[in-house]
Parts: C-alpha cells; structure tokens; sequence
C-alpha cells in the first residue's frame, strides 16, 4: 500500500462523527494492521472496482455496508461500541492473472473480519444476511464474490451440523469400504407413482444403495406426493427383502410452508424410509429447521443444490460454492451435491476436491491451490457426505474414485435406466465396475492408469457391464471450467 | 438369492488370496482387523456374533488369515465377514467389511405387509432362517 493511503486513515473522533459522508476507510473499515482474533468470522471476497475506485476503498466499503455502516456519518454510531461492531478490512491483494496484460480485468482480493457479536448464535439466515445481505448491488462495484470465510469454532459450535453425518449414515446402512451408488429416477417428470415406483424397485434390485427424487418432483397432477412414496417405500421395501440390504429412496419433501414439508416428512419416516430430501431453493431457514426435524426423527437428510449455478458459477461475481458447502455443513445436511469433476456439470479438479475437503474432513488446512484460503477446524461437526451426479457412467469408475475417494455417493441416473438391458442390469454393472475398482485399487493396482483393464476385466464374466462399457464408451464432458483457481501450486525451492 | 451385503458382494467369492490382499490394504491403512459370524444375516442385525476380539495388535496377515479359516471350520454355513476398524479421530467406525463364507444354500428373506389404515403398509423382512432356532439353522 502506498504512504499516500496510509494517510488516510481512521481520522480523530470529533471530526469522525461530523454530519456529512465520508470515506470508509476514513470511517474505520480499513484498519491494514489489524490481526484477526480467532474468534472473528473472516471472509474473503474478490472484488472487481468501478472506474476510479481504489481497492482498499472498495474494501472498506464491503466491510462497511456488511457491519454497521449506511452512506453517511450517523452520530448514533457513540452510543454503541461501534469499534467493535465495524467489521475490519485488513487485507487487500490484487487477484493473480487479472489486470494489465491479462484478459480479464483487474480483481481484488478482500479479507474482512467481524466479531463474533454481530451474529446471532446457530442462524445461517443472521449470518448471510449480514455477509451478502446488501453489498453485492453496491454501486462502486462492478462484481463481488464471496469467495471463502473462516468460521471461527466459538461460532461453528453454535450450529447443531449434519443431523447423521457420513460415519453414523455407513453404520445404519451397514455399507462401508466403499462409495455408495445411486440414481435419479428418469425421465424426471411425468411418471405415474406406481411407473416411478418400478424404476426405483429395478434400479435397487439391481445393485443400487439409493435411487432419488429429482429436484422438481414434488407433487404435480401426474403424480401427488402420498402415491409417490407409498409406492417408491413398497419398490424400497420389496428390494431390501431380495438382496438383504438397507435400501432408501430420497423422497423429496420440497413444498411451499413449512407446514407441508412436516407432513411429507412425517409421512416418509412413517413409512420406514431411512432417508428425505430437500433442495437448496427452500432457503436456509427452512434447511435448518428439516435438520433439526431429521435429527429428531433419525432421519438421513440429503441437500439437492437447485439453483446454485445462478450464483456459485462465474468467478467474477457471486459466492463460491465452496461458503454455500461450509453454510450447509453448519445448516446440517447430510448429503449435498458438489459435482463429479468428470461429468456433465461444471468442476474443476481442484475447486472440487476443496469442497470435498470442505464437507468431510474434520479440519481443513488453507490450501490455495484447492481454493481454500483459511485453516478451518469444524468443532466436531458431523461430516457431509458429497454426492457427485450428472453424466457419469460405469468406463469412469477409475476416475471417480480416483478424484472422489470411498466416501461419496456416484449417481448414475442415465448411466443406470439408460442400460441397453434394462435398469437391473444398469445398476449391477454399475455396482460390478465399483467393487472391482475398490478391490483393485485395495490390491495396490494403479487404477488411474489400469482402470480400463480393470473394467475390461470384469466385463468378461458381467454382461451387463461389457453392455456399459459399449453404450457409454467414449462419453466424455470436456469443457473448460469457469469457476477454476487463482494459485497454482509451485514446486517448493529445495535447501 | 445371494445376500449383497459388505463391500465386495457383486464379485466372485474371494480367494484366500485376493482375502489377504485386502487384508494387507487394511493393515497398511493402520485399521484392526476382526471376524464376525451369524446365522441370522437380517440386513438390520447389527451384531454378528465376535470371532475373538478385533485384532488391534495382530499385523500379519497371515495370522488373520488363520482366524478366518478356523471361524469358517467351526461354522462352514455361517455367513462370516471381515471388518477393519479405524480408530482415527472423526471415524473411529469400520472402513471396510466383506463376506468371506456364506451357507451353500441362502434362502434369504420375504416380506410380511401389514395392510393399516388407508393404503399405508407396514413391512417387515422376514428371514426364513431365523424360522428355525439358533444352530439349527442353514
């Protein structure tokens, strides 16, 4: 930072709280020497600045209009502990392959700190209110995006988390070792309740752990919700009996009040379903309430992420979904949809495998090249179980266990219905290709190489997956991501 | 039928190889190892019944090997399954468990509906081995 700025500091009290507007950061929100306590929450947002805007200007400003600042001196500030409550600005860099001789133009990052006091205990609705409550249509601002927070323990502590998490899941499902297999019901809309329902007994007959709702079935005139479940719990039931497995089916609650979402829950557990679902559209006040509800009810809560894309997919503008996972770990559910790298949906390798740290380790070191700027401990938070979907098929079984690792659910939805033989044989050479990966993998087989082999393998004694392995052969997705990291990694300089 | 339960029950019965290969992964990963047996496979039977305590300081293969063949020679059509536990920190939970020995005939299970009010049902999966008393089963 230049002297020039530093001048330009907090100015003294008489003249601070004159009538009139002033600069942020003459307000306070830029304080370059602040240290963060541990207990502040801390977010980094990457900003993009109108014409003659200057960055720790634009800094302080967030950090302003996301604490207690409004646009002018108000004197109400002196009845309050106001140095407290400013969030503080203390950290601006400009963005790695932005600006000058770049394509894109010049970025920002921000690091702002808030104490903890400004939010109230347990409530992403208090919290996101504050962080993205009115900065993202601030005028002297071209695009922002909430890249990352820290969410200090004292605050993590407060959410009650995953109301199952991975290991309890594993435990009542009595599946371990290896990733969980599922599938969307398809076609996604129109199936009467008792056609849906054998689309669900034949893909969990046939190998699949879970079969699922899509995000839109709620209950439409083709198909009201009470059908919907009493025929998917008898598909779910009559496949339990024929392999000995626990089977579930992620019956979608998803309705307009809360009121409704109760009923459709206390339905499913009625029925003996081990698992429901909602989707990231009812809000985050909704989502804790049907965590606290699954919690209560021993219920596995699964998070679809309708509409993420609207604001977690440009780099420039929005929130990564990276905060959106580490919002919904604090909210509580225990399985949530965070891409599959090799499918159809956006995913760069490294931004995902951040996520999937994010979700399911217990501690999270900052790591740039993942896309994790901060050290994050999850306070014994249960961890989410990531659920990869969208046009994988069983030739990539290499590959996703390779980049997802055992605990995930893979959703084959097209890649199980769409099988030339039919749906069993679809979730069978699904399940075949997923057991002779782990099992070579286990072996010490170097599957990213030789999982074709491995597949080839198998296909010799499982028809249904040499029938996959030539349906879907040569289906790849390969687009360039959007959302990618800004710090590659580089090699350390040795002694 | 077959029972799919535990991790490799799509697959060919293991060999005793392919079992210490699996069994030197777990070993390698710093998990302990443990036999189970049942003649009552209800996939919500939680206990099997505990061949021996897990092996928390056995590291050789060969020895686990062992008690898998001693559990198979004292209950040939029992199902048996190897479980790995891990007792890091945030898992402390099996990571991994497969079957190595099943009956030569599984009759597997039906399911009872109970028809209640409205069109709701209740069900129940009934094992047909537990219709007869324990060890006189399979």
């Amino acid at each position: 930072m230049s002297a020039a700025l530093e001048t330009r500091g907090p100015v003294e009290a008489r003249s601070r709280y004159d009538a009139g507007v002033m600069q942020y950061r003459q307000m306070g929100y830029w304080q370059p020497d602040y240290s963060p306590k541990e207990t502040d929450v801390i977010a980094l947002f990457r900003l993009t600045l109108q014409d003659g805007v200057e960055p720790e200007e634009a800094a302080a400003a967030v950090a302003g209009e996301s604490s207690t600042a409004t646009w002018t001196v108000v004197w109400t500030d002196r009845l309050t502990a106001c140095e407290l409550y400013r969030a503080k600005a203390y950290r601006v860099d400009p963005v790695p392959n932005t600006g000058p001789g770049t394509r894109t133009e010049q970025q920002y990052f921000a690091y702002i700190a808030y104490e903890l006091d400004l939010f109230e205990e347990g409530s992403i609705a208090n919290l996101t209110a504050s962080i993205i409550g009115n900065v993202f249509g601030f005028k002297p601002l071209k695009a922002l995006r909430l890249e990352d927070m820290r969410i200090p323990v004292a605050y993590a502590k407060t959410f009650q988390g995953p109301p199952t998490g991975i290991v309890v899941e594993r435990e009542r499902l009595d599946k371990f070792g290896r990733p969980l297999l599922g599938a969307t019901t398809k076609p996604k809309l129109g199936l009467s309740g008792r056609n849906y329902g054998r689309v669900v007994y034949e893909a969990l007959r046939g190998g699949l752990d879970f079969v699922k709702d899509d995000e839109n079935i709620n209950s439409q005139p083709f198909m009201h919700w009470r059908d919907r479940f009493l025929f998917c719990m008898e598909a779910v039931n009559r496949a339990s009996a024929a392999t000995g497995e626990v089977k579930g089916h992620y019956l979608n609650v998803t309705a307009a009040t809360m009121e409704d979402m109760y009923e459709r829950a206390e339905f499913a557990r009625e029925l003996g379903s081990v698992i429901v679902m909602i989707d990231l559209v009812i809000g985050y006040t909704a989502i804790q309430s049907m965590a606290k509800w699954a919690r209560r009810n021993d219920m596995i809560l699964h998070l679809h992420r309708a509409g993420h894309s609207t604001y977690t997919r440009q780099k420039n503008h929005g929130v990564s979904f990276r905060v959106i996972s580490k919002w919904m770990r604090l909210a509580g559910v225990d399985h949530i949809h965070a891409g599959t790298v090799v499918g159809k949906l956006e995913g760069d390798p490294a931004v995902i495998a951040g996520i999937y740290d994010t979700l399911r380790e217990a501690h999270t070191p900052a790591n740039l090249a993942h896309g994790l700027y901060f050290d994050q401990d999850w306070a014994g938070l249960r961890k989410v179980m990531p659920v990869a979907s969208g046009g994988i098929h069983a030739g990539q079984m290499h590959q996703l266990l390779t980049y997802l690792g055992d605990d995930v659910v893979l959703q084959f939805g097209g890649g199980t219905i769409g099988h030339p033989q039919g749906i069993q044989a679809g979730a069978q050479a699904n399940r075949v290709a997923l057991e002779a990966m782990v099992l070579a993998r286990n072996e010490g087989v170097d599957i990213w190489n030789e999982g074709p082999q491995v597949l080839e393998k198998a296909a010799k004694w499982c028809a249904p997956l040499r029938a996959a392995l030539d349906t879907w052969r040569d289906i790849t997705f390969d687009y360039t991501a959007t959302d990618t990291v800004d710090y590659l990694p580089t090699p350390t300089a040795s002694a | 039928m077959r029972i799919t339960q535990g991790t490799f029950s799509f697959l060919p019965d293991l060999s005793d190889a392919q079992i210490t290969a699996q069994l030197e992964y777990a070993l390698r990963q710093g998990w302990a190892l443990s036999v189970e047996f049942t003649d009552d496979p209800h996939p919500r039977n939680t206990y099997w019944e505990l061949w021996g305590l897990p092996m928390f300081d056995v590291r050789d293969p060969v020895a686990i090997l062992h008690e898998v063949h001693a559990c198979r020679q004292a209950h040939p059509k029992n199902y048996i399954k190897v479980n790995a536990f891990d007792d890091t920190r945030g898992f402390e939970t099996m990571r991994l468990s497969f079957i190595v020995n099943r009956p030569p005939e599984e009759p597997g299970f039906g399911l009872v509906r109970q028809e209640t009010s409205g069109r709701n049902i209740r069900y129940t999966v009934h094992s047909y081995a537990t219709d007869r008393p324990e060890g006189a089963r399979y």
